[in-house]
């Protein structure tokens, strides 16, 4: 095995071409557990802590633009306001600890269906900004997943930052699990209100082979909204079209059984999760201050 | 490959690092430092907290190259680190004076004679150590939270320790060691 340490990152794309089967490490707290158990034995580590730019972000008119080894305690701390649903999501990523060293680059790279920071990365809009010695893209967040642990990086590409868009409206992010510290996803659900175009975003974590939105419970909801005034007349929604929501959000899943939990618990978990963020958001956007409830949530 | 970086206050260096270890093995393996307990591996148990640059991680999840040139304080250093705080101005341990470290004085049950931590002393004096395997961390974690948030609630005291786990004593004398540790913390101010 060998250690590789670029100390910029233009040293870590040109060590990315020259060795595209190198890992690439940040937090660690995903690699460091397949080496330690033997899992795992990469012929390159490439050390991703030594590039400063990785751990900065930067909030724009529109987005934030966030580097892929910001800790998820940054953002808990920092971004509430920005990214109030990745913030929810960052306080449910294990401990202290693992807050500390991990951050969304990881979760992206490792691309598990359980990461926690993907129903809000999907649910607020979200484009991951790849890059290699060939040049930069924008992968749009939904078009990021391809399969279980799978992505759309090239295999010379490295995952630079995150660009999130500001929320406009409510965001709320949900997580079952047996307690709240040290809890891989049973299910998860992130929820994002976009007052300034209508429309509702979702994500569905652990509960499908990749993240996934729930887009026809998404399209019934916007039409529901738009049909009722809701936008307008900020009126509590009609518990049918929660219930329709819930149930079109638990449709949207493709789980399977596993030690974590069964196929149908997941399916009925997400959707008392839909309804339930649905509540929460729509509360906090009909006391019409605009800003997001902040309240932990766990359901 | 050689890793140089900073332990309890002193440069020191390791020598024949494999590239895939840990840096909770190199404390132990390399260094004879073991007071970072290893026993899961993977970041669940928090048994191995270290500070790395001022910040609890878990040392099982760093990589020993990942620390080239930064700061790690250990639970050996803690007291150290602790007066260091307090008064100011160390020249930190040395690896012997770490490896002698023990929480033993005149009086192993009183912690009386022994350079200790606050947090050491309030954990012994509020009986919050059974088979001990998990108090490294744990005092790791707690200090650093107590040095970031003098004024705890028990909210923040249970969210600081979410990431260590004890498998003996159902965690309500070290609730009470750290809140005593709090309290003298006050007082003395």
């Amino acid at each position: 095995m060998d250690f590789l340490r670029p100390a910029s990152w233009e040293e870590a794309l040109a060590a990315k071409a020259e060795h595209p089967t190198a890992v690439p490490i940040a937090g660690g707290t995903d690699v460091m557990v397949e080496i330690n158990f033997d899992h795992r034995r990469p012929e390159y580590l490439l050390d991703l802590n030594r590039i400063e730019d990785l751990s900065a972000w930067e909030v724009g008119e529109d987005s934030v633009r966030l580097g892929a080894s910001v800790p998820y305690t940054r953002i808990m701390e920092d971004l509430r306001a920005e990214l109030p649903g990745l913030a929810l999501a960052s306080h449910t990523v294990a401990s202290p600890q693992i807050r500390n060293r991990g951050g969304v680059g990881g979760n992206l790279g490792t691309a598990s269906p359980a990461g926690d920071a993907h129903p809000a990365l999907l649910a607020a809009g979200a484009e991951v900004e790849a890059e290699s010695v060939r040049g930069s893209r924008r992968i749009p967040i939904d078009d990021f997943y391809t399969g279980v642990k799978r992505n759309a990086l090239a295999p010379d590409e490295l995952i630079r930052a995150v660009h999130i868009k500001k929320a406009d409206g409510p965001q709320q992010y949900s997580k079952v699990g047996t307690r709240n510290a040290m809890v891989i996803a049973v299910c998860a659900f992130g929820l994002a209100l976009h007052p300034e175009t209508r429309t509702v975003r979702t994500g569905i974590g652990s509960a499908a082979p990749t993240p996934v939105r729930a887009k026809a419970a998404e399209e019934f909801l916007n039409a529901a909204l738009e049909e009722g005034g809701f936008w307008d007349n900020g009126k509590i929604i009609t518990p049918s079209v929660a219930k329709q929501f819930a149930d079109l959000c638990a449709a949207a899943c493709n789980p399977i059984d596993d030690v974590r939990g069964t196929a149908s618990y997941r399916r009925h978990a997400v959707g008392v999760m839909a309804r339930r963020t649905l509540t929460w958001t729509w509360e906090s956007y009909r006391r019409a201050d605009g800003t997001t409830d902040q309240e932990g949530s766990v359901a | 490959m050689r890793v140089n970086f900073t332990v309890n206050g002193r440069p020191q260096e390791a020598d024949d690092v494999w590239e895939g270890e840990s840096l909770l093995y190199v404390l132990r393996e390399r260094l004879g430092l073991p007071g970072s307990k290893n026993a899961c591996e993977q970041g669940e148990c928090g048994s191995c907290t270290v500070r790395l640059d001022g910040v609890p991680v878990c040392s099982c999840l760093v990589a020993a190259g990942q620390v080239e040139g930064r700061d790690v304080v250990t639970v050996e250093g803690l007291a150290d680190h602790a007066r260091q705080r307090s008064c100011g101005g160390s020249s930190g341990n040395s690896l012997d004076e770490a490896k002698a470290w023990q929480a033993k004085g005149t009086d192993s049950q009183t912690g009386e004679g022994t350079e200790l931590a606050p947090i050491q002393q309030a954990f012994i004096d509020a009986g919050a150590v059974q088979c001990g395997f998990c108090t490294p961390g744990l005092l790791v974690a707690a200090d650093e939270m107590l040095e970031r948030n003098p004024n705890p609630t028990d909210a923040d005291i249970r969210e600081a320790l979410s990431g260590n786990l004890c498998r003996c004593t159902g965690y309500e004398k070290i609730m009470d060691a750290v809140r005593l540790a709090a309290a003298r913390q006050g007082e003395a101010v």
